[in-house]
């Protein structure tokens, strides 16, 4: 019996297999290096322009004429070869592959770390650099050693303000920031139905930050309910007895909200523990947390109270901007002081907008934590929305008390 | 393939962010990463990777997928990195670049001379010599060839 990643690349952990890659995509900052090495292979193409995406959203809008340039470069290669192509503002990559381009059962390939993300949709999601990503523009496919898989078998349900945040950084701190390298993370057991596809997504997001090659939930109502909206109507997928290489085991009622402190993604204490770190910026947003229920979520905690302290909020896509301001969700956050950002990555990778100062502690939603990502000498603690949302408001570090019913 | 250089050791989880700053990729200029490569670990590092060889602690090159953090030890002139594990991402992207990555032990000071035997897989120093991890068949078609875009090349012809 196989596990869900043996299945989808019809392989046994250990072998090496050549796959057909179904979607593959790069963004602004991946997409240069990508055409560059793909254009030094001299081949003709690309093989498969349908299956293949650019998305900016990485530096959007262009920071300067140096960028501006090289997403004008990209642009025009996008539009002139059918490549599907999202154009500042139209989100974060992940985000976007997740809106309705992705199903299950299928092999995806993306030119960044997150891609293991999309592994929520039980597709098998892996991250790869340039020169991959244009092996893969000129034939269509890609080499991978299947992954053996550590089963991370779930339980019960969230209490109180916990979230699949709190889940995804407590599962980095009992493997570490290595503990599932080389392997895939299967999310096994009846826990699993009562995570939304928003909170599979967060999970799956921070696969990597164990190391993991991909981190995969199976296809079930949540995945069909999700995916109905976007036209695709998809089985679920059945887990089959299967033998794992490890497996841990987490009740969901005994989590608490948490937070990883810097600089590694591994480091992870009880919000509780550190309560009153004062902080110099919030930051609600990223692949991990920027998604319509997270703004949603962090709505429901501030309105109509003011944040204390400066608060970046930025949806991971246009779609979702767009809900969230046909919902009223938009000017509940605007209306408590809050500043709200291009769609995309924002600062979380220290390269423009919402950096931080010498010194300075942001208290982020992002993924990762390492030292001077957000800005020389900042520091960086990863939590959960809702404690972002009731730190914005107390200026401090706080734990979050909403309920999820409210 | 053998290669040689003085250690240069590092700890464990260095991330490609430590390697080369996001605020750096903006760019096609491979200068602009040699110039600012380990930046925030140790600005006067970068000046001595050319003809070294990295001496790592484990999970080296975790984090994101920029290419640009390979690109910028090989640029700078590095020979190889040995680490008891690599993030996968990195290992690949070292491999298609044709930097030389050896997954194994290498119990060694900074400035001890290092030799590494890919085809033996072994590496050694100060008479002791360890065994590495052998690359798979087709890493070392990558490698020896200098990378993917060349055995891409090369097999056009």
């Amino acid at each position: 019996m196989r596990t869900l990643s043996e299945r989808i690349l019809g392989a046994g952990a250990g072998d090496y297999v050549d796959a057909e890659v179904d979607r593959a995509y790069v963004h602004d900052g991946t997409g240069v290096l990508t055409l560059e090495a793909w254009k030094a292979m001299g081949c003709p193409g690309p093989a498969h322009p349908e299956r293949l995406f650019i998305l900016f959203d990485h530096i959007v809008p262009a920071n300067n004429g140096t960028t501006a340039t090289l997403q004008k470069e990209l642009r025009e290669f996008a539009r002139s070869r059918g490549i599907h192509f999202s154009d500042i503002g139209g989100g974060i990559c992940h985000q976007l592959m997740g809106e309705g381009e992705v199903l299950p059962g299928e092999v995806v390939v993306g030119a960044d770390s997150h891609s293991c993300t999309l592994g929520a949709f039980g597709a098998f999601a892996t991250g790869v650099g340039a020169t991959d990503m244009a092996a893969i523009w000129a034939s269509g496919m890609n080499w991978f050693r299947v992954p053996e898989t550590i089963a991370v078998r779930l339980s019960g349900s969230f209490h109180g303000a916990v979230e699949a945040k709190d889940l995804a950084l407590t599962v980095i701190s009992k493997l570490g920031m290595d503990g599932a390298s080389y392997h895939a993370l299967e999310y096994i057991g009846d826990g699993t139905k009562s995570i939304s596809m928003e909170g599979r997504l967060t999970m799956t997001n921070l696969a990597t930050e164990a190391g993991a090659k991909t981190g995969l939930f199976y296809a079930d109502d949540v995945t069909q309910a999700y995916l109905r909206p976007f036209g695709h109507q998809v089985d679920a997928q059945v887990p089959e007895p299967c033998t794992y290489a490890n497996e841990i085991r987490i009740d969901l009622g005994d989590l608490e909200p948490v937070v990883a402190v810097p600089p590694r993604v591994d480091s992870v204490r009880p919000v509780a523990s550190l309560e009153g770190l004062p902080i110099d910026q919030v930051f609600v947003g990223t692949c991990t947390n920027g998604r319509f229920e997270d703004l949603q979520r962090f709505a429901s905690i501030v309105r109509g109270k003011k944040v204390t302290v400066r608060t970046i909020v930025i949806p991971s896509s246009a779609g979702v901007l767009r809900k969230a301001a046909d919902t009223g969700v938009l000017s509940t956050i605007v209306a408590s002081g809050c500043t709200i950002g291009t769609p995309g990555c924002g600062p979380c990778l220290g390269a423009h907008m919402g950096v931080l100062g010498e010194g300075e502690v942001c208290l982020s939603t992002a993924n990762r934590n390492f030292t001077n990502r957000m800005g020389i000498g900042g520091s960086i603690y990863l939590a959960s929305v809702a404690t972002a949302a009731s730190s914005a408001l107390a200026g401090v570090l706080t734990v979050p008390e909403v309920d999820h019913a409210s | 393939m053998r290669l040689e250089g003085d250690a240069v050791c590092l700890g464990a989880d260095i991330d490609t962010d430590i390697i080369i700053a996001g605020r750096y990729l903006r760019t096609k200029d491979r200068q602009v990463w040699v110039e600012h490569v380990f930046e925030d670990l140790d600005p006067s590092l970068g000046a001595r990777l050319r003809g070294s060889v990295i001496v790592a602690g484990r999970n080296f090159g975790c984090g994101s997928s920029r290419e640009q953090a390979a690109v910028a030890l090989k640029e700078a002139g590095l020979v190889a990195v040995i680490a008891p594990s690599f993030s996968r991402i990195f290992f690949r992207n070292a491999i298609n670049i044709g930097l030389p990555v050896v997954e194994g032990e290498c119990h060694c000071a900074s400035g001890d001379h290092v030799l590494i035997d890919l085809d033996e897989g072994v590496v050694s120093c100060g008479g002791a010599r360890t065994p590495v991890r052998p690359l798979s068949a087709r890493m070392q078609e990558i490698l020896l060839a200098g990378g993917l875009v060349p055995l891409w090349r090369s097999k056009k012809k």
